[in-house]
């Protein structure tokens, strides 16, 4: 007869120290949720949503920060996309190959890098001032290979015989890809795309070097503009209570805009694939 | 029959008017297809014979599905994969420097091994697809074609109420059967099965067979099939191939009957494969 004690134990321990690491990861991730919901949420109010800096709140934040977002996804989605789909349909080849790995280091770029750029390039090029347009660019160079590398990822899910089966129809190898190859992928697109937009929705770095910060209104596209994670740096810096407070009011406010928009477009994204 | 200077891709050859049988429908000559370095069809001259169904068979790897997915220039999309020799449509080699491989397609219809109907698809819009997505409505009511196709396919009756619901949600036999149906709403000349029933259990892919013998009035079937007992029920025309090789081909009957080679007999009673 076998003991079978110090294997039962073995695999005990092993379970064991995995949920410890499990919660060892979420610790912080809790801790940070509940300090900015328990500081931040009090600050809610009509008031605090669409009022700017100097009437007590942080609209000017808010409308930057959507103003860059929908800029952004108009520059980076479609140019993303678009690479990713050369890369996943058309990329059997070295300049394929080469892209491909220039894409992984630009995933992974410091933001700060990002940032002095566009200002060198937009900022005192092109516009000759701070621009939200320089921010939108900023924040595109950091969406596009994220948006690249999923695209890719999902078109390559797509089992190649749903490719074959348009083909041997005479369908040309475009009209494959466009009309039923990125149909198929949709899911993992949407996902992907949502991923990365919650990704640039937080960036701060190259935000400071573009857009600068402002405490008022949209002003046209060549003067500052504010967003929420400018609005947070600013506040955290500050010694008063009552704008520290504002900070993390406009903390949960982003955290807010990132979480419902990937709601939202989930269930969009379901409800179409059901039909 | 006197204009048959042809150029090849590989190589300008012109055809020799005794290899062009009048009957064929479709001809190879000289195939050879190649996946990388390895040679997976040698020197193939068969003939697809019209409105009849040409079953070909052979063990696994012996090159029964490169063969017809050279019929359709499918092989290509293969990477690393290439041909030499000619394949004949109607006469003209469908390799020659004018043919656009997309066309061939439109006249050369095909079934796969697993039914792969569009995923984000309804039935409808399955076997609507090859018209919309080629743009060749030609004005003709989409409503009509979808519904011949449906009931050529033997598929109607089962699904007309449900043309909305997603291609996928049906079951695999007639899953298969939709794909037929998105060959025949092209109206292609030729129809392609590769082993179209290996994925399906024996009522289903009795009502497929039904339904190649049915469809050989209206077009040209070359079926791949390793199911000699299948391709003994449904052809007319039987080629065997081995290692790449065709080593018999003849009217079904007498080849199952009679077979005049050694390895076609064995392959046959079920000595290997």
């Amino acid at each position: 007869m076998i003991n079978y004690t110090l294997r039962k134990f073995k695999n005990r321990l092993f379970f064991v120290l995995c949920a410890v690491c499990v919660t060892i990861a979420v610790i912080p991730l809790l801790s940070i949720l509940y300090e900015v919901v328990s500081r931040g949420a009090p600050q809610l109010s009509i008031n605090f949503l669409t009022q700017k800096d100097a009437d007590g709140g942080i609209g000017p934040a808010i409308q930057g920060t959507f103003i860059l977002i929908g800029l952004t996804s108009v520059i980076g989605i479609p140019v993303g996309v678009l690479s990713g789909v050369y890369l996943a349909e058309f990329g059997n080849n070295k300049y394929a190959a080469s892209i491909r790995t220039v894409n992984d280091v630009l995933t992974e770029f410091p933001s700060i890098v990002v940032g002095i750029t566009a200002f060198g390039v937009v900022v005192l090029g092109i516009m000759g001032s701070y621009s939200p347009l320089a921010g939108a660019v900023a924040l595109s160079f950091i969406l596009i290979p994220i948006v690249a590398r999923t695209t890719e990822e999902s078109l390559k899910l797509v089992p190649n015989s749903v490719r074959e089966a348009a083909l041997a129809l005479g369908v040309h190898k475009w009209r494959t890809t466009l009309s039923v190859v990125l149909p198929a992928a949709k899911g993992g697109l949407v996902t992907g795309t949502l991923l990365a937009i919650a990704r640039i929705a937080g960036e701060t770095a190259p935000l400071i070097m573009t857009v600068l910060g402002n405490a008022y209104f949209f002003q046209g596209f060549s003067s500052p503009m504010d967003a929420l994670p400018l609005r947070i740096w600013r506040d955290s810096l500050q010694p008063y209570a009552n704008l520290q407070a504002q900070g993390w009011g406009a903390a949960l406010v982003l955290i807010l805009i990132v979480l419902s928009l990937n709601i939202a477009v989930r269930m969009a994204s379901r409800g179409r694939l059901r039909r | 029959m006197t204009n048959l200077k042809m150029s090849n891709k590989n190589k300008d050859t012109t055809i020799n008017i005794e290899q062009v049988r009048p009957d064929a429908k479709m001809q190879s000559i000289a195939l050879s297809a190649w996946f990388g370095s390895k040679q997976a069809l040698k020197d193939i001259n068969l003939t697809v014979k019209a409105n009849a169904v040409t079953a070909i068979i052979g063990p696994s790897g012996c090159g029964k599905s490169t063969f017809i997915r050279c019929l359709n220039r499918m092989h290509e999309l293969v990477p690393n994969a290439r041909m030499s020799g000619q394949v004949l449509l109607d006469g003209k080699n469908i390799y020659g420097n004018e043919t656009d491989p997309v066309q061939i397609r439109r006249r050369v219809g095909m079934v796969f091994q697993k039914p792969n109907p569009f995923p984000t698809m309804s039935i409808f819009d399955n076997v609507a697809a090859g018209l919309k997505l080629t743009g060749t409505k030609k004005g003709q009511n989409l409503n009509e074609i979808v519904k011949k196709s449906l009931q050529q396919a033997t598929l109607w009756d089962e699904v007309k109420d449900d043309l909305k619901k997603p291609g996928t949600s049906i079951s695999g036999g007639q899953q298969q059967r939709l794909c037929i149906a998105r060959a025949i709403a092209l109206q292609p000349e030729v129809i392609l099965m590769d082993e179209p029933c290996s994925a399906l259990d024996p009522v289903a892919t009795a009502k497929i067979e039904e339904l190649i013998v049915s469809l050989k009035h209206d077009y040209t079937v070359a079926i791949v099939t390793h199911n000699m007992q299948q391709a003994a029920r449904v052809s007319d025309f039987t080629a065997f191939l081995y290692l790449g090789e065709l080593v018999e081909y003849g009217d079904t009957r007498s080849m199952f009957e009679n077979p005049k080679s050694e390895i076609t007999e064995k392959y046959i009673t079920g000595k290997f494969g």
